[in-house]
């Protein structure tokens, strides 16, 4: 008496779930995330070094910027042109070489990997989502929001270069 | 055990039935009306198929809604003063408010209509009209914001408007009410024969949508209620419905009801155009302002004109006649071949078709029942197409679904009536809940209708929704008219009274929707387009500032020197460069709005300080986690003192 119960219980969920199409398939019951073990070591990380004095060349980032080398030389032309940009984009929160609302660039490449530099001019919510030192320094400088002022790669480039030059 | 068995067949085979994945026959309403629910759920995150950009009508405004969902997302300020958006209230946007009477800061806006190219409607511009004080707005549709506005001489109840022929070359404004042209004193009773009806053609400028008035047509004192234009083969025309041709000046509800039948006026306006380019028509003196936007400088200026082109109809012999139509006439529309011109006789039993083809025929063939003020009144049975038989009670508005079929709103018995061109037999009939004025399809302006939904106005809504004291909503009604039949499949409320609404789908507008304004292209005379370019500037009484605002903080955010009895100005750009993050601002006791700034934009407020003290001002739109905090002070000083001007941003005023 029970059994064909079950079966047409069984038969009903089987139609249900046929009609719905666009219902997404369930994760697998199993999953290792090792993730959050490392976020967590970050995290305590961050109790004793703050992240803007935090040193990590190998992280670069999230975003379009995936690898890039910068030439031992500096490119004057194109430095020039990111200080303007930095002028006109940057310097509501940011002052070369001290801490305003956001932190300094100034040195920045002893600190951080160019691509990392890169991402955060260009993707700067995702960062601030998902990079653990993005996250870190969101939290640091108070909530503080690293504006997307949609700087072109071309600009944002131009402006690493500037980042160089701060003496 | 059987009887189990068996009614788990039955349980189960109903539940097949219910959850059979082939929706394909739900067009009955009852048992399957869980489907009508799902026709208008947009699921959260996904968007709208179709704008909706429905007339706001005594509130001045412009609705924009999405369908079938009856979402609204924004009001757009057009005519009346919008203090959530500075409009009409910043120094910016103050001078497109300006009249040839000073400054109206409302207006009884009515029937938007779309810019189209190729008869097809192009999703560039959106114009719609000023009731009250005779003006015509064009709305940007990649800002979503009233970029010029236009007002109407020698009109008054600029109601038969703004509708726009097919390739966008003409807004078209006629006046309800006649009034002495030019205006003078005289007596109201001498009306007859002595007032006349102006109908402006606006040119629009096909790169900038600039518009000019090209010239007016100084027509008999009729009222002028609705028009459409031609298109198709009848492009080049325009009609325009009228009633009082009893020219009366009082009691109209009685006096303006006589005739059996009133006109619709058929003006053939490339034939006027090719006049008045060849020299035609009379300058005549007039004063109108014409208010444009600029969005390098995000400043309007207001320009007062001096004259206007006016031209006689009997000047251009075969360019105007009158079409008979019974009984004062409501809604003038064009179906999208141009060959059927509908009037919409609100007290009339009948609802009356005429032909473009027969209209030509009677012009070329003189079928003449007689003239009124010389223009040649074409003889009814001649240009008749045909008359839907007691559709309903009084008719108003038709439109198209582009598929053969007509829906008439019925204001008296309250309903949508679908019925077929060409044979004028009725198809359906709908209820309205209750009074419906106008109906939209999108697209239904023009030769390609897009027929998936009808949306009516209602006037009235009564029992509808959750009452809020006297003053209850005004509401919309989408039906589904995909089908046979038309399908009622949601209520919902609507800003003011809407007259008229205008349809697009989504994709012909949000690929060009603007999301923010470049610092680079701001050509603000007054703008700082980087926190190096903040300043404070006294010129005698008048002070600039020149502020900076980004997440989260106002440059300079402190201020001294500033005197009682000073006229402040506060220019503030928005230096972010990302989508969605406008910053507000407002100043203690400043007798205007707050601003509401988008990225990479400059708006001004004018602060004029009557109290000794510190002031603060602050950030209106929650802007970052810091935005509590994003504020500043200003110093006033007694109007003698002399405190020095200074300012300043993280650091002590020295």
């Amino acid at each position: 008496m029970k059994k064909p119960l079950n079966i047409a219980a069984l038969l009903l969920i089987t139609l249900l779930i046929s009609c719905g199409g666009k219902e997404e398939k369930k994760k697998e019951g199993f999953s290792y995330d090792k993730k959050v073990t490392t976020e967590k070591t970050t995290e305590k990380k961050a109790e004793t070094i703050p992240a803007s004095k935090r040193v990590d060349l190998t992280n670069k980032g999230i975003g379009p910027v995936t690898s890039l080398t910068l030439h031992a030389e500096i490119d004057e032309t194109m430095a020039a042109k990111g200080a303007d940009v930095f002028k006109k984009m940057c310097t509501a929160c940011h002052r070369a070489d001290k801490k305003f609302i956001g932190p300094a660039p100034k040195d920045i490449l002893d600190r951080r990997s160019p691509e990392w530099v890169m991402n955060m001019i260009l993707n700067p919510d995702e960062m601030t989502q998902k990079d653990p030192l993005a996250k870190a320094l969101l939290i640091e400088f108070n909530g503080s929001p690293m504006a997307n002022q949609n700087l072109t790669e071309e600009d944002a480039r131009a402006v690493l270069e500037y980042f160089r030059t701060i003496k | 055990m059987k009887n189990i068995l068996k009614s788990t067949i039955a349980i189960l085979s109903v539940l097949i039935a219910f959850t059979s994945c082939n929706n394909t026959s739900n067009s009955k309403s009852g048992a399957l009306a869980g489907n009508v629910a799902e026709k208008v759920y947009v699921a959260p995150g996904e968007h709208d198929e179709f704008y909706a950009f429905i007339s706001g009508g005594f509130s001045g405004q412009l609705s924009v809604y999405g369908l079938p969902s009856g979402r609204l997302f924004k009001v757009i300020p057009v005519f009346s003063q919008d203090a959530e958006k500075a409009y009409g209230y910043n120094e910016e946007t103050k001078p497109m408010l300006n009249t040839s009477h000073g400054f109206v800061p409302w207006d009884d806006s009515h029937h938007p209509d779309i810019s189209q190219t190729n008869g097809e409607i192009d999703g560039r511009w959106i114009f719609i009209n000023g009731n009250n004080t005779p003006r015509i707005a064009k709305i940007d549709l990649s800002t979503f914001e009233t970029t010029e506005i236009i007002e109407i001489p020698n009109s008054a109840g600029n109601h038969s408007s703004s509708f726009v022929t097919e390739n966008s070359e003409y807004v078209v404004a006629g006046t309800r009410f006649s009034v002495p042209i030019p205006q003078r004193d005289m007596p109201i009773k001498d009306y007859k024969g002595n007032f006349k009806g102006s109908l402006s053609f606006i040119s629009i400028d096909p790169e900038h949508g600039h518009m000019d008035i090209k010239f007016q047509l100084i027509m008999p004192g009729f009222d002028y209620d609705l028009s459409h234009p031609g298109r198709g083969k009848s492009h080049g025309w325009f009609f325009f419905t009228t009633y009082n041709t009893e020219e009366a000046s009082t009691l109209m509800e009685v006096n303006a009801s006589q005739n059996d039948k009133d006109f619709i006026a058929a003006v053939n306006w490339k034939k006027i155009e090719e006049y008045v380019n060849n020299g035609g028509g009379t300058k005549m003196p007039a004063k109108y302002a014409h208010n444009v936007y600029d969005e390098a400088t995000h400043s309007a200026t207001s320009t007062m004109k001096k004259e206007v082109l006016t031209v006689n109809p009997l000047d251009v012999p075969g360019a105007v006649y009158f079409l008979p139509t019974p009984k004062s006439p409501h809604g003038c529309d064009v179906d999208p071949t141009g060959e059927y011109i509908v009037g919409n006789g609100k007290l009339s039993a009948n609802l009356t078709v005429h032909s473009f083809t027969k209209m030509l025929d009677a012009i070329e063939n003189k079928k003449f029942a007689g003239d009124a003020y010389g223009i040649p009144i074409l003889s009814f049975e001649d240009v008749l197409a045909g008359s839907v038989e007691q559709p309903g009670l009084g008719p108003l508005h038709t439109e198209f679904d582009g598929k053969g079929n007509a829906y008439t709103t019925f204001f008296i018995s309250s309903e949508v009536v679908k019925w077929k061109l060409g044979t004028w037999e009725v198809v359906d009939r709908q209820p309205c809940y209750y009074s419906v004025g106008h109906l939209m399809i999108p697209g239904g302006n023009s030769q390609k209708p897009f027929g998936k939904y009808v949306v009516a106005m209602n006037k009235i809504t009564k029992d509808r929704y959750l009452p809020t004291g006297p003053e209850v909503t005004q509401s919309a009604q989408l039906y589904d008219i995909s089908g046979e039949k038309m399908e009622l499949l949601l209520d919902f409320p609507t800003i003011g009274e809407p007259h008229y609404a205008a349809g697009c789908p989504a994709d012909l507008i949000k690929p060009r929707s603007k999301k923010l304004f470049k610092l680079e292209d701001n050509k603000h005379p007054y703008a700082a387009l980087s926190e190096a370019d903040t300043k404070v500037v006294r010129d005698g009484k008048t002070v600039h500032v020149y502020m900076t605002t980004i997440r989260s903080h106002f440059a300079p955010d402190n201020i001294e020197g500033i005197k009682v009895g000073d006229k402040v100005y506060f220019h503030i750009t928005n230096l972010e460069q990302d989508y969605d993050v406008p910053h507000g601002v407002s100043m203690i006791g400043a007798n205007t709005s707050e601003l509401l700034i988008m990225p990479g934009q400059t708006e001004t407020f004018l602060w004029e300080p009557k109290q000794v003290g510190v002031w603060p001002f602050y950030c209106t739109d929650f802007c970052s986690a810091l935005h509590q905090e994003m504020q500043g002070y200003v110093r006033v000083s007694p109007a003698n003192s002399n405190t020095p001007l200074k300012w300043s941003l993280g650091e002590d005023i020295e």
